[in-house]
């Protein structure tokens, strides 16, 4: 941070508004004009974000099973699930399972970006990093959920021909959701990877010249520029995948389904398992209600903490 | 120009999947497209065959017929009520029609039953009161059963100097297991070639299982453990059917359960944990376990294992000296909202009759519900070689016991399967079962 010098507040590049009839008419018409081109975007928010949404919320309030008739039952559903262990138990995995995910996979990430900006300048190796994004997800799952197997799987055979014990890497308690966030970590970090590399690319050469004729050692460098001028893309990386992470379904309903036990019931599998499986519409949807202010508080949070929406080149 | 083109496709593309949504609208003839849906791929030729039939005797009625894995069977067909398009005629479950009759998503047979004096004493006994509701409402028309029996690896009860009249005459006990326990622990091999009642043998490198494990059987146990608990006097619920108040309470459960649990504790029986993702059917292929406890429905995948010699025997007698095995029957029900009730009236009458049910027992997959028809498809297992009177036997004995139906099963499974997967897998005792059982019985208060 020191080696920087921020420049005068961000209000100096606002213009004041003058309020002038003609500019508010004109304004007027510019503001019909906008409607008209935002309308079809509007539309699709309208129709599959905005409504659903709603009635999600409303459907909270209710016992409903989606055959038949919504009954409303006030905050019912709210207070069983204050008291349900399955939901504290899928809160805790859920945690357990982004914390392992985002961690390793924004520092591998971090390190492949700076490989790509450095040293593999190939378009060829940058491209083969996103390969695993390309994949379908429950493909991947399926791959690795194959290669893992405690039998037959590969891994497990170079594990035993290796003179170890066979792992049960989707089985056992202590292994099923290190053994998810890992597979999930090995799809997403090309991908992650490349994001940072494009803040990479957006730091001004000019800041490492000085720096480097300031004597400044890489690993300097690293910490007093990199990190500091990458901070912006950091944060709506650390956003998007804790978002995304918390919403992790595909790989577990393909892999565990949500056991053994319960060691793998993150949150939204059980979530799915309410609505689909026992037809509880109304008390999955506390559920998502829970899980979308939760996940809008993290949001809020990581963006005022990390202020992720200003950056220190300005 | 272009524009034009493009609205007019899109006009022909809506007026086109229009036209396919009220294709059958209702009507009180028998005409038209039938939907039918069942999920097991073995029985799907055997239906083929019945379908074309019945389209040659009612040329008016076309039947389409559409197969789902059991995965996504359930699912799909809820989605499908929901959405308006759900099949009009599916294969149905005992576990799940429960909760669709009580969603009126099914439609009551009684009417077409008197109607067209269907005779219900054709059947099995008792498969056909399977099928009538909590309202005294007949839901679905029988059309297969099933029973539980022991497949063998002949290969390895022959190395172990077992005979399959030893097989045959296994007895259970909850204590020490009986002669089933004593064959199961004969019939495990660890790396070093030590059977599993031999002295120095490495339960930890097990390179034959005497028993294979499938899953902890949730809360029905149909192929796992049923065929154990029952012969302990103990049943599921209070009453069968519609019982409100279950037992996994019961001390006869419990040790039951501790008992099989303890298999994999001893070596004889593959730790829960490794059958994730895995199938008991091909590590049993695989030559990796000597006995597997399976439904008659999977005989035709284990005698056609390449090089494997497959044995059948029924399962062992218990404390009581009698065999048990659960007695599940399937029936076919027709959706609430078929646009075309008189033709999937008539389409669930005739698979439910002789004519189709003898098709299906001419090829050898599953037991058909008609009497005449089950001893016409034990000769077709017969004439492929395999001997199946382990399972008939059950029922020629009244050995069987029929699948426990309750409401809200989908909940009951939600609160046993991880219950019953934590004691399987060694994390909890069998006593903690009681507290899981009174969960369930919360449900029905």
């Amino acid at each position: 941070m020191t080696t920087i010098t921020k420049d005068p507040p961000a209000a100096a590049h606002k213009m004041p508004q003058r309020s002038n009839r003609g500019r508010r008419r004109a304004k007027l018409r510019d503001v019909r004009i906008a409607l008209l081109f935002i309308l079809p975007a509007m539309i699709g928010l309208v129709a599959f974000c905005l409504v659903p949404t709603i009635r999600g919320v409303y459907l909270s309030f209710t016992e409903y099973s989606i055959l038949g008739e919504p009954k409303w039952v006030g905050v019912d559903n709210y207070t069983a699930i204050f008291k349900d262990e399955l939901f504290w138990n899928a809160m805790a995995v859920t945690i357990q399972y982004v914390a392992i995910n985002i961690v390793f996979q924004i520092v591998i990430a971090l390190g492949l970006a700076l490989l790509m900006h450095r040293v593999a300048k190939s378009a060829f190796v940058r491209g083969a990093l996103l390969l695993p994004f390309l994949v379908a997800n429950v493909i991947v799952a399926l791959l690795w959920f194959w290669m893992l197997d405690y039998q037959i799987g590969i891994v497990n055979e170079i594990i035993s021909w290796l003179g170890l014990p066979r792992v049960a890497f989707f089985g056992s308690e202590q292994w099923a959701i290190p053994t998810i966030a890992f597979v999930n970590v090995w799809r997403h970090m090309g991908y992650t990877a490349l994001l940072i590399f494009a803040g990479l690319q957006a730091i001004p050469h000019h800041v490492y010249e000085v720096a480097s004729l300031d004597g400044a050692s890489p690993t300097r460098t690293f910490w007093s520029i990199t990190m500091p001028l990458l901070r912006p893309v950091l944060a709506l990386v650390l956003v998007v995948t804790v978002i995304g992470s918390f919403q992790v379904f595909d790989t577990v309903a393909v892999t565990t389904g949500g056991g053994p036990v319960n060691a793998t019931r993150v949150i939204q599998m059980y979530i799915y398992q309410k609505a689909f499986g026992e037809s509880d519409f109304g008390y999955a949807s506390a559920l998502s209600v829970i899980l979308f202010v939760i996940l809008a508080l993290v949001a809020f949070i990581q963006m005022k903490f990390l202020k992720g929406n200003e950056s220190d080149l300005d | 120009m272009k524009k034009t083109l493009g609205a007019v496709a899109a006009a022909a593309a809506i007026a086109i999947s229009l036209s396919a949504c009220s294709g059958g609208s209702t009507s009180t003839e028998a005409k038209g497209e039938i939907n039918y849906w069942l999920w097991d791929a073995n029985q799907l030729p055997a239906y083929q065959h019945c379908a074309a039939d019945f389209t040659k005797a009612n040329p008016d009625i076309k039947v389409k017929i559409t197969q789902r894995g059991w995965g996504d069977y359930w699912t799909t067909l809820t989605n499908g009520f929901v959405a308006g398009n759900a099949p009009d005629v599916f294969a149905d479950h005992l576990s799940k029609y429960p909760e669709f009759a009580s969603k009126k998503q099914l439609l009551a047979l009684d009417d077409a039953v008197a109607k067209d004096h269907v005779d219900l004493s054709i059947y099995n006994k008792g498969l056909a009161d399977l099928w009538v509701g909590q309202d005294g409402k007949r839901y679905g028309l029988p059309k297969d059963w099933d029973t539980v029996g022991l497949f063998y690896n002949k290969a390895m009860t022959d190395a172990a100097g077992i005979t399959a009249e030893q097989m045959a005459k296994l007895d259970w006990n909850p204590k020490d297991g009986g002669s089933y326990e004593k064959t199961i622990a004969h019939l495990t091999v660890d790396k070093n070639g030590k059977r599993g009642d031999e002295a120095g043998f490495d339960k930890n490198n097990v390179a034959v299982y005497g028993l294979g494990l499938e899953s902890s059987g949730s809360g029905q146990g149909q192929t796992q453990w049923s065929f154990l608990t029952a012969t302990t006097g103990w049943t599921h619920t209070d009453k069968n059917p519609w019982g409100t108040k279950f037992n996994y309470d019961d001390p006869k459960f419990q040790d039951t359960i501790a008992w099989w649990a303890g298999l994999a504790d001893k070596g004889y029986m593959p730790k829960l944990e490794t059958t994730v993702g895995a199938s008991m059917q091909d590590n049993f292929g695989a030559g990796k376990a000597a006995i597997n406890s399976q439904g008659d429905w999977t005989t035709g995948q284990y005698t056609g294992y390449k090089g494997i010699q497959t044995g059948i025997a029924p399962t062992p007698t218990g404390p009581d000296g009698k065999r048990a095995s659960m007695f599940n029957g399937l029936a076919d029900s027709i959706w609430a909202g078929t646009k075309n009730p008189a033709g999937a009236t008539k389409w669930v009458e005739y698979l439910a009759s002789s004519a189709c049910q003898d098709v299906v027992a001419s090829k050898g997959v599953v037991f058909p519900a008609i009497k005449s028809s089950t001893a016409k498809a034990a000769a077709a297992f017969k004439a492929k070689g395999v001997d199946v009177t382990a399972f008939t036997q059950q029922v020629e004995d009244e050995t069987t016991f029929l699948f426990p139906i309750a409401d809200k099963a989908a909940k009951v499974d939600g609160i046993m399967n991880p219950a019953m997967d934590a004691v399987v897998s060694g994390k909890a005792p069998a006593s903690s079962l009681t507290q899981a059982n009174e969960k369930v019985n919360a449900l029905f208060k």
